[in-house]
């Protein structure tokens, strides 16, 4: 194995013609060749570290001894050295020994991972609950009690498209960096609503021990109490669709006085930037506020240019819907359709949606055709 | 005990003492029409050897394409869209077009001339279930060129992700429909034989434990295929007819499909194992000279893990949130596979001590098996503890480990098989040196490909995804190394068969193996058209 080590990354380097960025063990990711489960910085991931060394020594232990034994005959029992073959073909005592002693090496190895199981299951008593919804192909974050309460926002993948299209070198982090990481204060327990709103996403953090699949329509719980400040970082682990590895997760632990200064800087951003309503906006300023909201949620199914992937994801220029009256544009985005990947995007602000229907009506080839060019915040709350 | 003795032995084709079978008249039919309107067994079991290793071959490319993409990080190759197309159809047609059809062409040649019959109960059906098949692949194939291109819900379907596909998941549904009938009428078939056609005095204690694996195994089949077939119809009709088994929405729930699927899939993975038992058993005592250990343990330790196949469904399930008690019953249950698999194990190896081995290429991968499959068993062992799955679950650890049964195990106990009973099949020996060269080479390179997926599932490298973190690049680079030197060995194998049906090589006689016990090796090599027209008597 050690002569791949220098010789593939050097194939690799000459194939891309780009060069990666030195590599080196992602903090809170996994480390350059990991050999092993983390032990992470929470009690259950250490349980279940603990539990893995057990088993594995158990059945090296085993294994050894089987095939030592395998391989003993190999050698010894072979007609090249004259062997002669027995003729035994039964012994009851050695088969009732070798249907018990494995039962009672079960039952050793089922005994502390029941702890542990009770142990992860056990979500009662948590200082704070916070909701993961998994979106195709992003996580949204909302605090439920505690200081942040009210505090919500979506967690997109940070890594630039160019990094993945080997036009720019990879960063320390590719693949597993967002642009707004959820935070969480260090030593309390935090019990963790997941649920999904188009397909089963799973949000899995393996330095808390935690991977919990998002069901649509349905809320499950687990829980994880971090021992330690630092950035942790996970991926989606169930098959959502085309970007499936491109929806990482990012968990940042703070110490208490940061994580209080955190969501009181949060909250007073939200209450500062809450667009009034009534407000009659500019064209100019929803087309630049939509085209960052299309760049974030819209462009990784209907693309950059507005001509989508047919035929799962259809184009918005000159799209009957977009070209059409306000009013089921609106509705679309709001409820979503059912039986496909357009989900509701009725979590985003009135403002956001004005912006980025805004945007697609005059985005493209679309500008200056259909009705309804612009479309105000005040409509949005209207068709709520 | 599955040693028989064989007081007559019958008629080898050339027997003509009596006028009352009428296809001595007109003998083997030639042409086109032996094949498409084919009811002898053998010449079915061939066409099903041949389809699955085609389709061993089309799911093997769609392998190297996504080891391919996957040699370094960032995309290359294949958008995302179409990398887990063709992760899912690796998935389908491995298991339902090479796996499975594999072990029932074995079926059809060796059950009828192990238990002394002189073809499958019923000709015409066993006609009919093979040829479903090459509709079923074509189905398949054909999806990948419809709009939106093949399924890209993984091999497992899983609602509601299938329900957003394009018209390639329905094509897959009707493909899986297809091959699901003819895995039903192969295994009625395969009951029917063994319970009925046996030679008298062929006792089912003193079957070959081949036929045994595939009883229980036919019974599974009745058992799960129909439970797949419900699963796939309702998400065709929630896709189609406005139902909403898995819409939570419209009241349905997304995980009753994983339930319904996995209470199929989990007897599936015994489906592709228990023949591949029954295969190594054959071969270990023949290599060794020396009766199998345990004959009858072996019986009942296959219908335990057949048993308790149907109560583990959910340790695929533990990462879906199931209350505390069921987690704890199904990480007990499953764990408890290990006491039977582990018996068999056991007994393979007691096989093998004190006898006189010799290792020609069957034994070479008969042996290759029991060590590598018990690596796939640890660490299916490993993952049955429910909290360790919990980190590895959707991870790389378990791609290694269900390669290591399926590959390691499955194909490897095939490959025995194939070179255990080419002799008697074409009636020529392979080439020795080839084989054990074919043996090595894929040994090796299996090894290279898969166990490196162990560290990067424990890292937590998640399975189907196209693009990782560069800090998983090494072992990545080293598994696409090995699957394009896994998949090279294959064309090994290929030539040793395709020379062996030619009829080059030294010929074969009817019992070529020295230590070889069962009716199949009292008839010449090759095996006539017309085997045991006249039941032989086994005392």
């Amino acid at each position: 194995m050690m002569k791949f080590k220098g010789l593939l990354p050097a194939c690799a380097l000459m194939l891309s013609g780009v060069a990666n960025a030195q590599r080196v063990d992602m903090p809170g990711g996994p480390a350059i060749n990991q050999l092993n489960l983390t032990t992470g910085v929470t009690g259950i991931a250490q349980d279940i570290a603990w539990l893995h060394w057990m088993m594995l020594i158990i059945c090296l232990v085993i294994f050894v001894g089987v095939f030592g034994v395998m391989f003993y005959s190999i050698w010894a029992h072979r007609k090249s050295k004259g062997a002669k073959p027995a003729t035994f073909h039964e012994n009851l005592t050695v088969e009732i020994a070798w249907t018990v002693i494995p039962f009672l090496i079960v039952i050793g190895m089922a005994l502390p991972a029941t702890r542990t199981v009770v142990a992860m299951k056990d979500t009662s008593g948590a200082d704070m609950t916070i909701k993961v919804t998994g979106y195709q192909w992003k996580w949204g974050y909302e605090y439920l009690d505690g200081p942040a309460e009210g505090i919500s926002f979506l967690s997109n993948l940070g890594t630039p498209q160019a990094q993945i299209n080997n036009l720019e070198p990879k960063g320390e982090f590719y693949l597993m960096e967002v642009d707004q990481p959820l935070v969480v204060p260090v030593g309390q327990k935090v019990r963790v609503v997941v649920t999904a709103a188009d397909v089963i996403h799973s949000w899995m953090v393996p330095d808390f021990g935690v991977k919990q699949d998002a069901i649509p329509g349905f809320l499950r719980d687990t829980w994880f109490r971090a021992e330690k400040v630092g950035t942790y970082r996970g991926q989606c682990a169930e098959l959502c669709g085309k970007d499936h590895a491109f929806m990482p997760i990012v968990v940042e632990v703070l110490s208490q006085p940061d994580y209080l200064a955190w969501a009181e800087q949060r909250q007073a951003a939200l209450v500062t930037s809450a667009d009034d309503p009534n407000k009659e906006w500019a064209a100019e300023e929803l087309m630049a506020r939509g085209e960052t909201i299309y760049n974030a949620q819209c462009v990784a199914c209907h693309q950059a240019t507005g001509k989508g992937i047919a035929p799962a994801f259809p184009a918005l220029e000159g799209s009957p819907i977009v070209m059409g009256p306000m009013a089921g544009n609106i509705e679309i985005l709001l409820k979503g359709q059912q039986g496909t990947s357009m989900q509701s995007y009725a979590q985003l602000s009135d403002v956001e949606i004005a912006g980025v229907i805004t945007y697609t009506r005059q985005a493209w080839a679309n500008a200056g055709n259909g009705t309804d060019p612009v479309v105000q915040p005040s409509q949005v709350r209207d068709a709520r | 005990m599955s040693s028989v003795t064989v007081d007559t032995i019958p008629g080898t084709g050339e027997d003509v003492s009596h006028g009352h079978h009428d296809d001595h008249a007109h003998g083997v039919p030639h042409g086109w029409r032996r094949w498409l309107f084919a009811t002898n067994h053998k010449d079915i079991g061939t066409m099903y050897l041949i389809f699955a290793f085609v389709m061993f071959l089309e799911g093997g490319v769609l392998a190297l394409l996504l080891r391919t993409e996957l040699f370094m990080p960032g995309i290359q190759f294949f958008q995302p869209e179409l990398f887990n197309q063709f992760t899912t159809m690796h998935g389908l047609i491995m298991v339902f077009g090479a796996i499975m059809p594999a072990f029932v062409g074995f079926a059809n040649w060796m059950i009828p001339m192990q238990i002394g019959a002189s073809d499958m109960a019923f000709a015409r059906m066993n006609n009919f279930s093979f040829w479903l098949l090459p509709v079923a692949a074509t189905l398949l194939t054909v999806s990948f060129f419809v709009p939106g291109g093949a399924t890209a819900a993984g091999w497992t379907l899983y609602a509601p992700l299938s329900l957003q596909m394009g018209p390639g998941m329905d094509l897959a549904i009707f493909a899986i429909h297809l091959m699901g009938a003819s895995s039903i009428m192969g295994a009625i078939n395969i009951v029917v034989t063994i319970l009925n056609m046996r030679a008298p005095g062929m006792t089912l204690m003193k079957m070959p434990l081949f036929c045994w694996t595939w009883l229980i195994t036919a019974y599974l089949l009745i058992a799960v295929m129909p439970v797949l077939a419900a699963a796939i119809t309702m998400i065709l009709t929630d896709r189609h007819f406005g139902t909403a088994f898995f819409n939570a929405a419209l009241g349905g729930d997304p995980v009753l499909y994983q339930h319904i699927f996995w209470f199929f899939g989990h007897p599936e993975v015994y489906i592709m194992i228990l023949p591949a038992f029954g295969i190594v058993s054959a071969i270990i005592p023949a290599f060794a000279r020396k009766p199998l250990f345990g004959y009858a343990s072996m019986v009942y330790a296959t219908a335990s893990i057949a048993i308790l196949s149907f109560i583990v469904w959910a340790h695929h399930m533990f990462t879906t949130g199931m209350p505390v008690t069921a987690q704890l019953y199904f990480m007990y249950a499953t764990m408890l596979i290990a006491i039977p698999t582990g018996v068999k194990v056991f007994n393979w190896v007691a096989t093998m001590w004190k006898g006189s081995m010799t290792f020609e290429t069957p034994m070479l991968f008969a042996v290759g098996f029991v060590f590598v499959f018990t690596l796939g068993g640890f660490t299916g062992l490993i993952l049955s503890v429910a909290p360790v799955d919990i980190q590895l679950h959707d991870t790389y650890y378990v791609v290694a480990h269900f390669h290591y049964v399926l590959v390691a195990g499955s194909l490897f106990a095939l490959f025995a098989g194939a070179y255990y009973w080419i002799p008697k099949w074409t009636g020529r020996m392979y080439d020795e040196r080839l084989g054990k060269w074919h043996f090595w080479m894929s040994m090796i390179s299996f090894n290279v490909t898969f166990f490196p997926m162990h560290f990067l599932g424990l890292a937590g490298m998640p399975r189907r995804y196209a693009d990782y973190a560069t800090q998983f690049t090494d072992f990545h680079a080293i598994a696409t190394v090995g699957a394009f030197w896994f998949g090279f060995s294959q064309l090994i194998f290929m030539y040793l068969v395709l020379k062996a049906y030619a009829g080059k090589g030294e010929q074969a006689a009817a019992k070529p193996w020295e230590g070889a016990e069962g009716l199949e090796w009292t008839v010449p090599s090759p095996a006539p058209f017309h085997t045991f027209e006249t039941p032989p008597v086994v005392r």
